[in-house]
């Protein structure tokens, strides 16, 4: 028993301890960005290969996502012969939800566990410690880069996941099983408002962004320098990432249209 | 005044040092001067600190009692600003090389001069290839940095060590791993350059004879405690048991070939 609590009071300082170098780590990297911004080839070259590189997942699975939704709202909304609005489910079910949340979780498993295993390598064969011993500082030069481009390409790559969904439920709704066009398309354009689902999912997009890339970054600069340290630190990267997306989803959701 | 004279001949002074980590006290109170110009060997069995001392020089770790003092100025003191200034002006080569994998070998050494200074790109070209030529590896500007061996991997490292023209240079294990040929080459040319660019070097490495061959003065640490010092002749001459069994390799000696343990006929009898 004693030793039960003992394990449990060490699990808990550990943690707060990981929390807090986390914070540390955080606020190191923001005052990077003075220094980053005069330099865009930086980031530049980390957008490619963080935002760049994930499109084709991006866009195959929003591709697949809109038309499953097609599918799933077409035999739905038939039943009350709803079936125009079509256009509307599938856009707002995108916009609001599934289009943060599952690019989030697609960009933490793409370019989250990337990122993790580039910098925990990184430390392990002291290519940190040299630059430090070159007195540049690596949280700046390394990481400072990689946490923008991460922070940006999020609610591009949402933005992009949704539009192919729209795309996607369009043709099986349309194509396929023969919604009207117009009303597909009127249907989406006077019931999305701006305000309320495209700039709430931008938020979300952004938030998502921010986290995921702190998580993978931070993972990576705190592993354990060796192989099996490295291969913890992806699979925390990506377990962590999905559990904050969808936590804190539930909450923006909250915050943004719900009544609690 | 014999302390300014002191202080301009030692560029690396270490008072009273103490360091350990967790419970393991890896330095005891030690002292050491590092002699400007001079070629400085810090020797002892894996697992002594060797690496440590040099973190610690180059204020990446904190003591837990002491100063280290470089050209002057207490590490553990300066403001950050300030030590990555100090920084500069010492190279440091890691035992991997510690290349960054993403840039080929050009843009390696290139890579503290396009951080610290503001020189044209025309003038960074000649000083990289003439830092290239100087480990032998201009024609190899265009690899991978994985594409080459362990031996042109740490020559790559000390032409982007020396690129900045630093005071000094800290060799992290410099001659293991390598072959007799690349070691042969290394050992040359870390000679070579303490003497044509006036730099200091220090050498932290177990390999004997081929620091023996190149070092000035040479300290041997076991345990935490500077057990012998002397240029090597005087080491090879030196009556201490623990020295003798490290500079000659002996397999037992003062260092115990067998990791303590309880009796060994016990421990084989006491089947379960």
């Amino acid at each position: 028993m004693l030793e039960l609590l003992e394990q449990l009071g060490k699990t808990t300082r550990g943690s707060f301890a990981k929390l807090g170098r986390a914070t540390f780590f955080l606020m190191h990297t923001l005052t990077g960005v003075r220094e980053i911004l005069p330099r865009p080839s930086l980031l530049i070259k980390q957008m490619y290969s963080i935002g760049v590189l994930s499109f084709l997942i991006i866009a195959i699975s929003g591709l697949f996502v809109g038309m499953v939704l097609g599918l799933q709202g077409y035999y739905i909304l038939s039943d009350f012969g709803a079936e125009e609005s079509l256009g509307l489910m599938v856009a707002a079910s995108l916009v609001r939800e599934l289009g943060p949340v599952v690019s989030a979780l697609l960009f933490a498993g793409r370019a989250g566990s990337a990122l993790t295993a580039e910098i925990g390598l990184m430390k392990a064969t002291e290519q940190l410690s040299g630059m430090e011993m070159m007195a540049v500082d690596p949280i700046n030069r390394i990481i400072t880069p990689r946490f923008l481009a991460g922070l940006i390409s999020m609610p591009l790559l949402a933005a992009i996941f949704s539009s192919v969904g729209v795309m996607g439920g369009h043709m099986v709704g349309v194509g396929m099983l023969g919604v009207d066009d117009g009303a597909f398309w009127a249907q989406m354009q006077n019931g999305i408002d701006f305000n309320e689902d495209i700039i709430n999912g931008v938020i979300k997009s952004v938030v998502f962004g921010f986290v995921v890339s702190w998580i993978a970054l931070f993972e990576g600069y705190d592993t354990i320098p060796t192989s099996e340290g490295v291969s913890r630190a992806t699979t925390r990267t990506v377990v962590n990432s999905a559990f904050s997306i969808l936590g804190l989803d539930f909450i923006l959701t909250a915050l943004m249209f719900g009544d609690i | 005044m014999p302390n300014s004279a002191s202080s301009t001949n030692h560029i690396v002074t270490v008072k009273n040092l103490s360091f350990s980590r967790g419970t393991r006290i890896i330095f005891d109170d030690i002292n050491l001067n590092i002699q400007r110009g001079k070629v400085t060997a810090i020797m002892g069995p894996s697992g002594t600190g060797k690496t440590t001392l040099l973190k610690l020089i180059g204020g990446q770790l904190y003591p837990d009692a002491g100063q280290i003092h470089v050209d002057g100025q207490n590490v553990h003191r300066l403001k950050t600003k300030d030590l990555y200034n100090l920084r500069k002006r010492m190279g440091m080569l890691f035992q991997s090389g510690a290349l960054l994998t993403d840039m080929n070998v050009y843009d390696n050494v290139a890579f503290p001069l396009r951080e610290h200074t503001h020189l044209p790109e025309a003038m960074i070209r000649t000083v990289v290839l003439m830092k290239l030529q100087a480990v032998g590896l201009r024609g190899a500007r265009n690899l991978m940095a994985n594409e080459l061996s362990g031996g042109m991997a740490r020559r790559v490292a000390l032409a982007r060590a020396i690129a900045l023209d630093p005071l000094m240079i800290m060799y992290d294990e410099p001659f293991t791993g390598q072959d007799p040929i690349s070691m042969g080459a290394l050992v040359h040319l870390i000679k070579s350059l303490n003497n044509t660019l006036g730099l200091t070097s220090i050498i932290v490495s177990h390999d004997v004879r081929e620091t023996a061959a190149i070092a000035d003065y040479i300290y041997v640490l076991s345990e935490g405690k500077i057990v012998g010092q002397g240029s090597p002749q005087q080491l090879a001459d030196s009556k201490s048991a623990w020295v003798k069994q490290f500079m000659n390799g002996d397999a037992d000696g003062p260092v115990h070939f067998h990791y303590p343990a309880n009796d060994y006929l016990d421990d084989l009898l006491t089947a379960k």
